[in-house]
């Protein structure tokens, strides 16, 4: 079937796509997007995160046909140019970052998280990324990184 | 060229990678273009032992897109020494989840459903997957890994237990864990003519080309092995895994390029893990808390395809002063895939139970635990007589209960409640071994004034590249936003692996030389860099087989509260703080990450982790991240690490001992020794989960209800 | 996955319809956070998917007779934060936010959270027996791997349990589920959509082959005002429940005028407390009274080989709970850190 949809703002259109794909499979290996990292396809893990029609959801477990139409953003359309999201430069800054397979969809999420909630408490900033698993840095450079994003505001993209 | 800059080792320099990582640019092993690639899902064995009586392919070649399915009928034979590595051998199927075939095919959704529409016939044997005490095959091996006696004795512990005022006599286990990398383990192959290149998820490409030459009968030369970020590794990474060979043998096998990513699920059966131990600690102590006697015997698993046999003992023949010591390893060849590395082998399970075992002998001495460890601090290396490169575990504990708040501590266990919650805390010393392994690397000036690095080092998260950068600069006295670190390719000079906390160490040795060796040559031509550039290379084999005896290790304390509910069996640890000793630390940001990283994975393997073994079908029961707990973010609260700065002039030119592993050894042991303070109840069986916590409910006293 | 044919239904006649013609085959796609899983892992082999998601089900609204009436295809994460069901069920937004993640929730929908499958490992691997997957196999987990697996009402086909929170809090609240069938509509209600495994543990509900949930009603009911829930996990989030407990209670002058109570993570289905319910019913609200309650419900356990732990966790959680509804206490239902 052919899938038609917008990736970080550009129309894309994919074609011969099978049914059983799913949106993570279409934007690694047919889109050239292979930034949402595929780690165990059960939406167990979060690396695959991405938004869906402005929600953060797990690519892998939407099919391939229920994106037909979707607005999709991947952690490739977040920063502008060479210019980073605020999000992306929190992480930079408060070594967030390992080996990096998570980093992906914890961006997105924090992302998401940050817009929502432009303060959050701890307790709801661990509970809102339990979804992000990350097996390098314990979490802790993270929440850092969240903190970071959130005292630096909406300040400007660097 | 200045030389009057501020080091930049011991500072928090940014990741270096870090921009393509938080952008999605960096590039892992799976996600390499090349054309017309065929797409490689392997097909698991449905049984635990036994002999393939047929496969038929037909199902699976009929559907469409399908390019040829592999198996033992038509693979070819494959060489090399490690049989997990030589799939498709034979018929024989020594585990659950072995690869017995594999499909190949233009999309992956047509192998992945061709895979499992290839019907493999067995005669299916009984099988044994369950290690348990005193099993009647367990053996002694010959040596436990990397090569270390199986049993050490010294003195006469038996008599020493029989005369000590003070005695424990407890036995541990701990089950299998998988390391569970974020990455799965994947492989891109590209065969050009007789030239293989593998875009691999891999600890070290220079191993990996090795393997990969010997497995296909080729030179090293004609192998490339392209690693530049790994998601993650904790020793499952480190020896070569059949996906490496697989897409290797499929892009052969089809004449496209290959590749490969295992799922998560078939990860727990052919990625390695950690074995389950079951050990035994006896310790005998004067009335004043002195050891006399230490013994650790320890009874794991192997398979029967190879012998991987855990150094879990070994930390106890280093730790602790005792002149009468025993240490003993007993191994059981199961039908299971063979054990492998995970963070701190040996030290990780062994200093669990060691560290458990001393706070109960602190408990039966009526000594604080910290006191009691100062109290049995060797002045050499017991069994080697070697003396400490430099060993600061006394000075982690003193400085780790100062910041903690441990003074004043009420050493009666089951006694502090709040609210719902009985509250405890507990300490455990750690160690891992401080060394290096022989690597080369080539510093390169060129007339731009910037320097290049080459290595084929690692970096699967570690921050090793951000490191070299940083002792690159410091040693060509350049600002490091001048230095380019290439790493991760086996076409780069020859470097050991990441493992065993080695790899900074190991690399940066030779790093550091390579750019002495250029600043000479560059001070020789005047400070002028010619047209094409000058370069130095250096091989670290002569300086390590040179390097004077110590025993080189890196020490820490690590202090845990926590917080049991007795009613619902839940566990909370609010504080944990770990305090390490391991030489200069290179990079304040990453390495602070990596310890409490390790911290963090302690934390599970105490409270969460386990790899059920399925003893009725073989393999592992809960294969998956949704039954198999790592930390998620909500586990971890306030966690913190810090250091003691050593100078110890006995390790390497950076004077930094590994700080990979030392993380996550002893913390389990220190959140075991809270749970007994808050509630009174030794939990000697890990993880320590609600249900284990809920049957033994009525010998914790005061509960609410 | 097995090749299968994906249709986007935009309305439930057209939903119905397509069903009908490929009733072997056929099967309802809402979020997919379990199907599309379930698929990947060969246990589920639909030839025909009809998304559902798009059909007009996505709304909640105030019910004709009182009480809140949410479409199907609502996604869990809007469900837990419509201003109703925070004030008048908090219960149902609490179990909500206690399930999966918030990517899960954003993709989950109310009509496939209640037809979610049980996690039991057996059934999610299709190399091993399983009576739910296919019938007449065996059940491995009986003498095997249940320790998070069922204590009251198993059969010896099965001692699977339902894994949603979100249904447990719509079983305390006597939730009724509005399908549309071949038939066309009825109210099926809860308990009552889901069944016990008894010799026919593939059949996990009541619904008919191509019956579509279009709706879910909750009564009008005061006392859910004062309703909570509370999951003992193994992790501190992000897993599913060991047991659960969702409860209401209406107690004034120390006396229970009325409550509700229903538990998870103990049944293949959401499981009603309605013993301890009836124990409780105009009786004393006192901590001895509501152990008295929890002892008759759970006087029918019959635990495993390894799941005793979930009967006195069971008991403990159902006081505690009733207690802080009676105290106003305790507003910490997720059990996190102190």
């Amino acid at each position: 079937m052919r899938v038609e949809l917008t990736v970080n703002g550009e129309p894309q259109v994919a074609d011969d796509v099978w049914e059983g794909e799913s949106l993570l499979y279409v934007l690694r290996e047919r889109l050239g997007l292979p930034g949402a990292k595929n780690a165990c396809e059960q939406g167990e893990c979060g690396s695959c995160t991405v938004y869906l029609d402005g929600t953060v959801v797990c690519a892998c477990l939407v099919a391939a046909g229920q994106a037909e139409g979707a607005e999709v953003v991947t952690v490739e359309g977040l920063a502008d140019g060479d210019a980073l999201d605020p999000v992306q430069r929190a992480f930079l800054d408060a070594g967030a970052v390992q080996c990096g397979f998570c980093t992906p969809g914890l961006v997105v999420a924090v992302h998401d998280l940050l817009a929502r909630t432009p303060d959050p408490a701890e307790a709801d900033v661990r509970e809102a990324l339990a979804g992000n698993l990350c097996r390098c840095t314990g979490y802790e450079h993270i929440l850092a990184a969240v903190r970071l994003a959130a005292e630096r505001g909406g300040e400007g993209r660097s | 060229m200045t030389t009057d800059i501020e080091r930049v080792t011991g500072t928090a320099l940014d990741r270096v990678e870090g921009r393509d990582k938080v952008t999605g640019l960096a590039r892992y092993a799976y996600e390499y273009p090349a054309d017309d690639i065929a797409y490689v899902v392997p097909v698991p064995a449905a049984i635990a032992r036994g002999t393939i009586t047929g496969i038929d392919p037909g199902d699976a070649l009929a559907v469409p897109g399908v390019l040829t399915v592999l198996s033992f009928r038509n693979a070819p034979p494959l060489a090399g020494n490690d049989p997990e590595l030589r799939i498709f051998s034979s018929d024989r199927v020594s585990y659950r989840g072995q690869m017995v075939a594999a499909v190949v095919a233009d999309t992956l959704e047509a192998a992945a459903e061709a895979a499992r529409l290839v019907h493999v016939g067995y005669d299916a044997e009984p099988h044994d997957v369950l290690l348990r005490p005193d099993h009647p095959e367990a053996y002694v091996p010959e040596k436990v890994n990397p090569s270390f006696p199986a049993v050490s004795e010294q003195g006469d512990v038996e008599a020493a237990l029989g005369d000590a005022a003070v005695t424990v006599d407890t036995t541990y286990t701990t089950p299998a864990y998988h390391n569970n990398a974020m990455e799965p383990h994947a492989t891109l192959a590209v065969w050009s003519g007789d030239r293989l290149t593998a875009y691999d998820s891999n600890q070290g490409s220079s191993t990996a080309r090795d393997m990969l030459a010997a497995a296909f009968g080729l030179e090293p030369g004609q192998v490339r092995v392209v690693s530049p970020h790994v998601g993650g590794g904790f020793g499952s990474k480190g020896t070569p895994r059949p996906q490496i060979v697989l897409a290797a043998l499929a892009a052969r096998a089809v004449g496209r390029p290959a590749k490969v990513a295992l799922t998560r699920q078939h990860m727990f059966a052919v990625t390695g893990y950690r074995t389950p131990s079951i050990q035994r600690v006896r310790l005998g102590a004067d009335a004043s808390g002195r050891m006399t006697a230490l013994a650790h015997e320890v009874e794991e698993q192997t398979s029967t395809l190879k012998e991987f046999a855990e150094q879990t003992a070994v930390p106890s023949r280093m730790m602790y002063a005792a002149p009468n010591r025993l240490t003993t390893h007993r191994v059981v060849a199961l039908d299971v895939a063979t054990p492998s590395w995970m963070r701190a082998p040996g030290e990780c399970p062994g200093m669990y139970a060691l560290e458990s075992a001393m706070d109960e002998l602190a408990v039966a001495c009526g000594l604080d635990p910290i006191e009691l460890r100062v109290r049995n601090e060797p002045e050499e290396d017991p069994e080697s007589g070697l003396p400490w490169s430099s060993r600061n575990v006394v000075a982690c504990l003193r400085e780790g209960a100062a910041w903690f708040g441990w003074a004043g501590r009420d050493p009666a266990p089951g006694v502090r409640r709040d609210g719902r919650w009985l509250v405890g805390t507990g300490v455990a010393a750690s160690t891992y071994p401080a060394r290096r392994r022989p690597s080369e690397a080539t510093a390169r000036a060129t007339a731009d004034g910037r320097f290049t690095v080459r290595i084929a080092a690692a970096d699967i998260g570690t921050g090793s590249r951000t490191a070299l950068t940083q002792i690159a600069a410091d040693a060509l006295g350049v600002p490091p936003e001048r230095v380019d670190v290439r790493i991760g390719d086996s076409a780069l000079p020859t470097a050991s692996l990441a493992g065993g906390s080695m790899g900074t160490a190991s690399w940066g040795s030779a790093v550091a030389m390579a750019c002495v060796r250029l600043r000479e040559r560059l001070d020789g031509a005047g400070g002028e860099v010619p047209e094409d550039g000058i370069e130095a290379r250096y091989d670290t084999a002569d300086d390590i087989k040179a390097d004077a005896a110590y025993a080189r290790h890196a020490f820490g304390a690590q202090f845990a509260e926590v917080r049991v509910d007795p009613g619902t069996g839940e566990i909370r640890v609010p504080r944990l703080l770990g305090v390490f000793a391991a030489g200069r630390i290179i990079n304040a940001k990453t390495a602070r990450s990596q310890f409490i990283g390790g911290m963090t994975m302690g934390l599970a393997m105490a409270l969460l982790e386990e790899s059920v073994p399925d003893a009725e079908f073989g393999g592992f029961l809960n294969h998956d991240l949704a039954q198999y707990h790592v930390p998620a973010n909500a586990d971890v609260a306030n966690i913190d690490a810090r250091w003691i700065e050593e100078d110890d002039p006995h390790l390497n030119p950076m004077g930094s001992k590994g700080i990979g592993e030392i993380g996550i050894v002893g913390t389990a042991a220190a959140i075991g020794n809270a749970v007994h303070h808050a509630t009174g109840v030794r939990f000697r069986d890990l993880p320590i989960r609600p249900d284990r916590v809920l049957d033994r409910a009525p010998q914790i006293g005061g509960r609410n209800l | 996955m097995r090749p299968f044919t994906f249709v986007r239904a935009i309305d439930a006649d057209q939903a119905v319809a397509g069903y009908a013609r490929e009733p072997e085959w056929a099967m309802y796609l809402g979020g997919g956070t379990n199907l599309v899983d379930l698929m990947r892992l060969g246990v589920a082999e639909p030839g025909l998917l009809i998304d559902v998601t798009r059909l007009p089900y996505d709304r909640v609204e105030e019910a004709p007779g009182g009480g809140l009436r949410i479409g199907a295809a609502v996604r869990n994460s809007d469900l837990a934060a419509d201003p109703a069901v925070r004030r008048d069920y908090p219960v149902l937004a609490a179990a909500l936010l206690a399930g999966a993640s918030g990517q899960l929730r954003n993709q989950a929908t109310v009509g496939g959270n209640l037809l979610q499958r049980t996690r039991c490992g057996y059934f999610q691997d299709v190399t091993k027996p399983c009576n739910k997957r296919r019938s007449g196999s065996g059940c491995p987990a009986v003498e095997g791997d249940h320790r998070n697996l069922a204590i009251l009402g198993h059969s010896e086909h099965c001692v699977a349990t339902h894994p949603s929170d979100m249904a447990v809090a719509l079983t305390a609240l006597g939730a009724t589920v509005h399908v549309r069938g071949r038939a066309g509509e009825r109210i099926v209600p809860m308990p009552g959509l889901h069944r016990l495994p008894g010799d026919e543990p593939d059949r996990d509900t009541v619904l008919d082959p191509g019956d579509l949930i279009t709706a879910v009603e909750l009564p009008p009911l005061e006392l859910a005002a004062r309703s909570r829930y509370r999951k003992v996990r193994e992790r501190a989030s992000f897993a599913f429940a060991l047991v659960s407990v969702a409860a209401a209670l209406d107690a004034e002058d120390g006396a229970v005028r009325d409550c509700r109570i229903a538990l998870g993570g103990v049944a293949h289905v959401p499981w009603r407390a309605e013993a301890a319910e009836e124990e409780l019913r105009g009786g004393p609200a006192t901590d001895d009274a509501f152990r008295a309650a929890a002892d008759a419900e759970l006087a029918a356990a019959r635990p495993l080989r390894d799941n005793g732990y979930k009967v006195p966790l069971a008991r403990e959680l159902i006081v505690r709970t009733l207690a802080e509804l009676r105290d106003g206490t305790g507003a910490d239902a997720s059990g996190g850190t102190p």
